[in-house]
């Protein structure tokens, strides 16, 4: 490990080196960009990232304007799995055999959800078993946001995107429910030690995970929920509030799959009714009270099955 | 040197574990699947030292291979027919990030109708990419093309990912007598660690690889790849010449002249196919009917001057395409193509026709390329094309 401390309780064990920095052009009030950067930070000097194609790509990362500090690749939409195992394998075998200094370079590798959970599923999958030394972080904005909004498997129930629009005929918007890509890993991949869900509204809990994922032997997952001004329809100063609205309301839990063992690592005291997260959103403005009444029962459901209530 | 009788897919494993390699991708599919069976056990047996990945698909094998080499690894990785379309998007990239990622292609009919044999076409699809491509015409040559593919590819005036082809079943299959080198001598040739190059991924010296260009920058980029393929040819030809003085063999770099000497025609293809074709014209030869065969043994970079200056003397050049372009100019083949084109701007340039032969793995006999041979000769003496392009042995 490249730092004196894994855990991140205050503002004093916040590193106050900038990995990700000025360069990129990302919508105000990016979620995902916070996302960048806290990863950066938590991940220090000796990290490298790779990035799927995705608005941490398209938007993010120009030429002759890079953002990152670190060094950083471009990996295909559906090859962030491989992408991480090609440079950690690299990195193995190059140090054992005398042909590269020995040390821990800390392999992060970074993809949307749409590149995560549709695409680069099966190179995900197979990244989780080869046993090699990397972490696979997902931002999740719950939408193919860089292509114009579209829906993903990790799209929520109910929203509108341009793949779902509301209308006479159609009135909910995206019918499917959300995939749970954690719980896919943790239980597929059971030599994954290290497995967890965050928020960039919750950054010391999200530096501190991203520590733990690049600590562990082998590989680790990391899915953060990042909230998406433009294709969420909402201000883009409203970003925190909003990712930090989605865990109260058990939208999003915050939790970690360690050796196995799950715990949550933030239990709202009083969880708030889903209507208070979603009325802030543009894309679920079509919702009707009864169906807000349904999701409320759905998300109440998860939330005892989590141990949240 | 171990003089041995062996397939293709062995002598390139070989030729694998000589160079070193630090990363090897895996994915089966025939007939290439050999290679990464002998790797396999090599690396169990302890007599190479390499991270074996298992992948869950060609583009996962293409994607790690690149990335891998993009960390500076010296890499290996392969595949055939509609695998390595399936690979495509990785194949893509892997040239413009500029990475120099080694593979071997079984060449294998596309799907469908499914087939397991031999055909061109698999290949040639990606010919515009940026990757160099070569074809042994013997499971020896597959040895000394793949040794030599790793340091033409990491050349740092080159850094484009390589192929070595090999004809499926024929090359991949079937046993063939070679010398294999000792270690140590192929390591004089190629050290286990490639030259120093700028691109190399590492936290020592952060820099961004393949940002986002748009265009500002794409024409640029893109034209520096175009640079690295005809640098290539040059630094080809130095390979070759210090294969040659190592190795005591190796040939020209691109094109091989057989039996040309006092012919007015020739028959031209790539691979496998040589074999059948040095047979057919040596007993022509006997008979006293002289008709050469020239052999293109580099695809990408095509040399346009080597294959000008060896063509230019012959009144016909019948080109044999182990693959097709459906709806193409005088709907051919794909090398048929390129070699007419090559040819346009001599005063008096030869005639080309082309023979669409081989298709899914046909054997291509000896009978078969004495018929094309009287065929060509027969054109130069009345100077009369009756059918630019021929199907072979096509039951109509």
């Amino acid at each position: 490990m490249s730092w004196d401390k894994i855990e991140i309780r205050t503002l004093k064990d916040v590193p106050k080196e900038e990995y990700f920095v000025a360069g990129h052009r990302t919508c105000q009030g990016c979620g995902p960009a916070l996302a960048c950067r806290y990863l950066a930070k938590a991940g220090g000097p000796r990290a490298i990232c790779i990035t799927a194609t995705g608005c941490m790509y398209v938007a993010n990362c120009s030429y002759n304007t890079t953002p990152w500090a670190i060094p950083w690749m471009h990996a295909q939409l559906g090859g962030i799995g491989s992408a991480v195992e090609g440079a950690a394998a690299a990195y193995k075998a190059m140090m054992r055999k005398g042909k590269l200094k020995k040390e821990e370079i800390h392999v992060i590798g970074l993809a949307g959800d749409g590149g995560a959970a549709d695409i680069g599923l099966s190179a995900i999958s197979g990244a989780m078993l080869t046993g090699h030394d990397h972490l696979i972080i997902t931002y999740d904005n719950e939408s193919y946001a860089n292509t114009g909004i579209q829906a993903s498997s990790l799209t929520p129930w109910g929203a509108w995107t341009t793949f779902t629009p509301p209308g006479k005929m159609l009135r909910l918007g995206n019918v499917r429910v959300k995939k749970d890509l954690p719980k896919m890993i943790a239980a597929g991949h059971p030599n994954v030690r290290y497995v967890a869900t965050a928020s960039t509204s919750f950054p010391f809990d999200l530096m501190t995970k991203i520590r733990k994922g690049l600590a562990v032997k082998g590989p680790a997952y990391v899915q953060i929920h990042t909230p998406c001004p433009k294709g969420w329809k909402y201000p883009p100063e409203l970003t925190v509030r909003i990712g930090r609205l989605a865990v109260e309301t058990g939208m999003w839990a915050l939790y970690e799959i360690e050796d196995g063992q799950f715990r949550l690592t933030f239990k709202p005291p009083k969880r708030k009714p889903v209507a208070e997260y979603l009325k802030l959103q543009g894309r679920f403005a079509h919702l009707r009270e009864p169906d807000i009444r349904y999701l409320q029962e759905q998300v109440d459901a998860a939330c005892k099955q989590l141990g949240i209530d | 040197m171990v003089r041995m009788l062996t397939t293709g897919t062995t002598t390139i494993a070989t030729a694998v574990k000589h160079a070193d390699v630090d990363v090897i991708s895996a994915y089966p599919i025939r007939p290439y699947t050999g290679v990464m069976n002998e790797l396999a056990r090599m690396i169990a047996d302890g007599e190479l030292d390499a991270e074996y990945i298992v992948c869950d698909s060609e583009h996962t094998q293409f994607e790690i291979a690149k990335h891998a080499a993009a960390c500076g690894a010296r890499v290996f990785t392969g595949s055939a027919g509609i695998g390595w379309a399936f690979a495509h998007e990785a194949l893509v990239v892997t040239p413009s990030d500029r990475v120099p990622v080694v593979a071997m292609v079984g060449n294998r009919a596309l799907d469908d109708p499914g087939n397991f044999g031999v055909e061109h076409t698999d290949v040639l699809v990606t010919r515009d990419l940026g990757w160099m491509m070569c074809w042994p015409e013997n499971p020896q040559e597959a040895y000394d093309l793949t040794l030599m593919g790793y340091k033409i590819a990491e050349n740092p005036k080159v850094l484009l990912p390589y192929i070595v082809n090999c004809d499926g079943n024929f090359i991949t299959h079937v046993r063939f007598p070679v010398d294999l080198p000792d270690e140590e001598l192929a390591k004089e040739f190629l050290p286990s660690t490639p030259p120093p190059r700028h691109n190399v991924l590492h936290p020592d010296r952060p820099l961004s690889i393949a940002p986002h260009v748009d265009y500002y920058w794409g024409a640029e980029i893109r034209r520096q790849m175009d640079q690295a393929m005809k640098n290539a040819i040059e630094v080809t030809r130095k390979v070759h010449e210090e294969f040659n003085k190592i190795f005591g063999r190796g040939g020209p770099p691109f094109v091989e002249e057989i039996y040309t000497e006092g012919a007015d025609a020739v028959l031209m293809g790539v691979g496998g196919m040589a074999m059948p074709a040095r047979a057919a014209l040596k007993q022509l030869r006997r008979e006293g009917i002289k008709v050469g065969y020239v052999k293109l043994r580099r695809f990408r970079p095509f040399s346009t001057e080597d294959v000008v200056n060896a063509l230019r003397k012959f009144k016909v050049v019948g080109v044999l395409d182990m693959d097709f372009s459906f709806g193409s100019a005088h709907t051919g083949g794909i090398i048929f193509q390129e070699v007419r084109s090559a040819l346009y701007d001599l005063p008096d340039r030869p005639k080309v026709v082309n023979y669409i032969i081989g298709l899914g793995g046909r054997e291509i006999t000896v009978d078969v390329m004495r018929s094309l041979a009287k065929e060509v000769n027969e054109i130069a003496k009345t100077g009369e094309v009756k059918q630019v392009v021929k199907w072979i042995g096509l039951r109509e």
